[in-house]
């Protein structure tokens, strides 16, 4: 069996305190923008994926957000529960790692 | 009988001395060095002096601070955030959300009426949310750092840098510099830089009023105009915010060997 | 130079041509533009090979540093600006490369630059730029699979090396091999912050740590780092390092021996132009050839 390529894009950071990802595999993201509308805080746009020289429109974190994502998604819980953005996905293109330290 | 707190901290040696109503009877500060120990036992013996006392006289001594280990023979310890909750309810009754900004390391506490902690939150371990991104970046502006907050007063907000870290943040007042932005815009986007951060810590444990700041950053003007523009609430800062966290100490040790306040 | 007055910082700028790879009338001649936060580089390629190459500080200005580093790369060719068929911009002043036909972004650039380098056996790249950690995963092509970076600390990156060669006065082209200078490795420093560096350091200093020891803890505590970035990409062999610190054997060992893994070795660069460093623009050129000739059909 042939397996997938995948386009993967980590928005986030690891820091002192942890890790904190937004990861989106533009390969299966087809830019419908859904997790846009649902984001609380607004930090998700549809554009050109960084990663690829395609000029394929895809869900992104937005450039001023990528720094603060730890804050930025704190509302949604994604220690405990699934955020809306990744929910909402059709084609489960986009998910969350959250691994804060004790 | 009279109390003592001393708080090893990074940069400075604090002390106070409380009496058994609670009341300040002095303070003392110095800078750590290289030999805290030292450092504290000469702040210690300052604080005595100042209150006409001797250290005989004194019932119990509580010791705080990141050079815990290094302090003087204490009675008993406490944590920073436990110290600074005492400390913010003390000085404003009402207080609820203690900002504590220190010279390497900032915290958000969360407390209740009475100074326990409830929740709170730190910088972990990087020096862009503490006074060290102040230092570092006065030095790249090239101007005092007593200087930069009256400064900053003078700007209309034009510039911004980086908040993220402390290294990156030169670079940016660096290249602001390069391109002919006027010192004063460049000191107040420093100071927004920084409130920014400490504002995204108090979002994390979620901001109850009253709110207190206190630290040795609290005394500098440009940074509390900064946290203030941003942050919508009020905010007390108390006289002498430097020794909130000695205070707290004091505190404690009053609590320990049972003093009556309130 | 007088102690004191020394840049320990500064690291060598060049500029290398090579006279065999000269064009010839119907040469494809391209070139990649990369300017990056601390470096800025220039390859000029003949049919996709490495004719010219230029890596020096960029300045104060994004479209200056391109203009300058381009004209280096120009000097002692036979070649004018004109000359140059298609010229891909890449990297953090990308943007503002006035002379590129296009732009594209580092992280491709990076990935084909090293598919170039070293071949198409690299799945894995780790790019340490000035002021960034990159972790990018790419197939046999060179494309790109998997992306992560790290922006928001200096810890690691050029810029913090930069500062840890000022604070301990060790020339920064020196520091990988002063820091596996020691008897034994010590336990990595617990905050790796280059900001606090400067007090921690100090005080371990004061302790009686020797300037190797103290160089070896912060090196480990940012390999460290680098490995926690590659294997949440999922480190895959071969792995290919680029960027400024590619060069520095005090990372690349420290990392080989956290990820029991070997790194590519570092091609002989000098004979070939084939530096890691320039591992975006060498990729960028590339891109550039690919383009040219997709305009002309």
């Amino acid at each position: 069996m042939r397996r997938r390529t995948c386009i993967i894009t980590y928005y986030g950071y690891m820091d002192g305190s942890g890790e904190y990802y937004i990861v989106i595999d533009s390969s299966i993201c087809d830019g419908c923008g859904l997790c846009v509308g649902q984001c609380p805080k607004k930090i998700i746009e549809t554009a050109k994926a960084m990663i690829d020289i395609e000029e394929k429109i895809v869900a992104t974190v937005k450039e001023e957000h990528r720094k603060n994502i730890k804050y930025e998604c704190l509302p949604c819980k994604p220690d405990k529960e699934t955020p809306p953005c990744v929910s909402v996905c059709k084609n489960n293109a986009i998910r969350i790692i959250w691994k804060a330290k004790a | 009988m009279p109390f003592a707190g001393i708080d090893m901290g990074i940069q400075n040696v604090k002390v106070v001395i409380l009496d058994d109503d609670g009341k300040i009877l002095a303070r003392s500060i110095s800078p750590s060095g290289f030999e805290p120990a030292k450092a504290a036992e000469q702040t210690f013996r300052e604080a005595l002096s100042n209150a006409g006392i001797r250290r005989d006289d004194i019932k119990h001594v509580t010791a705080t601070g990141a050079g815990l280990d290094m302090a003087l023979e204490a009675d008993s310890t406490i944590s920073m955030v436990a110290a600074d909750a005492k400390a913010g309810v003390y000085l404003l009754p009402s207080a609820r959300t203690v900002i504590d900004v220190g010279a390497e390391e900032s915290r958000i506490v969360v407390c209740d009426e009475r100074g326990n902690v409830l929740d709170f939150t730190l910088n972990e371990r990087c020096a862009a949310g503490s006074g060290a991104f102040l230092e570092a970046m006065a030095r790249a502006l090239e101007v005092r750092i007593e200087e930069m907050g009256e400064l900053s007063l003078k700007a209309k907000g034009t510039a911004s840098i980086s908040a993220t870290c402390v290294i990156f943040g030169e670079t940016d007042v660096v290249s602001l510099i390069h391109r002919q932005e006027p010192k004063h815009e460049i000191a107040r986007a420093i100071y927004d830089a920084l409130a920014e951060r400490i504002i995204s810590m108090v979002h994390r444990v979620g901001l109850k009023p009253s709110v207190i700041l206190v630290g040795g950053v609290a005394k500098d003007i440009g940074f509390t105009a900064a946290l203030r523009r941003k942050l919508e609430a009020e905010i007390f800062v108390p006289n002498y915010p430097e020794y909130a966290g000695a205070l707290g100490a004091a505190l404690h040790a009053l609590a320990k060997a049972g003093g009556n306040i309130q | 130079m007088i102690e004191g007055s020394q840049q320990y910082w500064r690291w060598r700028e060049y500029h290398l041509v090579f006279p065999e790879k000269r064009p010839k009338q119907s040469s494809i001649i391209t070139a990649g533009v990369d300017i990056g936060s601390v470096s800025s580089k220039a390859v000029i390629m003949v049919n996709g090979e490495i004719y010219s190459i230029s890596i020096m500080r960029t300045g104060s200005s994004s479209p200056d540093s391109a203009k300058k580093v381009m004209e280096w790369a120009l000097k002692d060719t036979e070649l004018k600006l004109s000359d140059i068929h298609y010229i891909v911009g890449t990297g953090y002043g990308r943007v503002n490369v006035p002379m590129a036909h296009n732009t594209l972004t580092e992280i491709a650039c990076h990935a084909k630059g090293a598919n170039y380098i070293w071949g198409p056996t690299v799945r894995t790249i780790l790019d340490v730029g000035g002021q960034d950690i990159k972790a990018i995963k790419c197939d046999e092509k060179g494309k790109v699979l998997s992306f992560l970076m790290n922006d928001k600390c200096a810890a690691g990156t050029g810029r913090g090396m930069e500062v840890l060669a000022d604070l301990l006065k060790i020339p920064i082209e020196e520091m990988g091999a002063v820091s596996l200078n020691v008897d034994e490795e010590p336990e990595p420093v617990s905050c790796t912050c280059v900001a606090f560096a400067r007090t921690e350091a100090m005080w371990l200093l004061r302790r009686g740590w020797t300037k190797e020891k103290v160089l070896a803890a912060y090196m480990r505590a940012m390999a460290i780092r680098m490995c926690n970035l590659l294997q949440r990409v999922g480190c895959e062999s071969e792995l290919a390092v680029t960027g400024g610190q590619s060069k520095n054997v005090g990372i690349i060992s420290r990392v080989e021996s956290l990820l029991g893994m070997k790194t590519l070795p570092m091609p002989e660069w000098e004979k070939d132009g084939r530096d890691p460093m320039a591992a975006g623009a060498i990729g960028a050129a590339l891109f550039a050839k690919a383009l040219h000739e997709k305009a002309k059909k």
